[in-house]
């Protein structure tokens, strides 16, 4: 069941990232987006992580993707025109993609001691608790700190991005300056 | 068939999707000239490593390498709000979204 599964989502993964590429317009893009995260998603399942397939897909899936997709249909962004890219793009970036995937391949495929997967088998059945109380305990005692640093960051995210997307930004400034 | 079913999968294929996406990723950063498509390519890398991180969490029982994620994730929403806000910002500068025409920076 485990393969089968793995299989399946591995291949839309794979497919929605693939559509990526080859869609010319950004909201076809952005959906075949939401398809690879939500796979994501039973992937994480898969390993043992419920509560991050659960935040991926109202996370990544929900939160970031609509406002992804709210761009799109604000700018009315419409078909790219596809140009060649330049000529280090193709003498130096292609390459550079290929021998990063082929070293990566290799050191995964030469590793030692990497285990597998079973269904139902993740963090859950070694300490007896499920993988949530695993996590809060240990988000809420030891990286207590960090997590309301990222508070912090959230807080200034959302006054930058109020500050850039402000209208009239640019021409009170142009016409102060004047 | 009934091995089929109870087959564990190892997880060397995990991390080899994992590099896989995050390849098809940097392509997309290379090939896309729409500038809403490219910062997309940047999530699918993002995704990529999170998957791997998701892996070695479940490879060496430790549940830190899910809170990194938890805290990626995090990150990038905050990534998203300010990279897409300072996409509205050019929009509206030049009026275009293709990545050949933004080159005021260029030399």
């Amino acid at each position: 069941m485990h393969l089968i599964l793995f299989i399946v989502f591995a291949g839309f993964c794979l497919a929605g990232a693939v559509n990526l590429l080859l869609q010319s317009h950004p909201i076809n893009s952005a959906l075949s987006l939401i398809v690879v995260m939500t796979s994501l998603a039973v992937l994480y399942l898969l390993l043992g992580a419920e509560f991050l397939a659960a935040a991926q897909v109202i996370v990544y899936a929900g939160a970031i993707m609509v406002l992804f997709t709210f761009v799109v249909m604000l700018l009315n962004a419409g078909r790219e025109e596809r140009t060649l890219g330049s000529r280090a793009t193709r003498a130096v970036g292609f390459p550079a993609v290929v021998a990063i995937l082929a070293v990566i391949a290799t050191v995964i495929l030469h590793a030692q001691g990497l285990g597998s997967a079973t269904l139902g088998e993740g963090l859950t059945n070694v300490r007896g608790s499920t993988n949530i109380e695993e996590l809060s305990v240990v988000l809420f005692t030891k990286l207590l700190l960090p997590f309301e640093v990222t508070s912090v960051l959230i807080l200034i995210a959302i006054l930058g991005a109020v500050a850039l997307a402000r209208h009239g930004h640019g021409e009170r400034e142009r016409t102060g300056g004047k | 068939m009934n091995s089929l079913f109870s087959q564990e999968v190892p997880l060397s294929w995990y991390l080899l999707l994992s590099a896989a996406l995050f390849s098809l990723g940097i392509v997309g950063f290379l090939l896309k000239r729409n500038l809403i498509t490219v910062f997309m390519s940047i999530e699918l890398m993002l995704n990529a490593v999170n998957l791997s991180f998701v892996t070695f969490a479940h490879q060496w029982h430790e549940v830190k390498g899910q809170i990194f994620v938890f805290f990626v994730m995090m990150v990038a929403a905050a990534e998203a709000a300010v990279g897409l806000a300072i996409i509205i910002a050019v929009f509206r500068a030049r009026a275009t979204l293709a990545v050949d025409r933004i080159d005021l920076m260029k030399l």
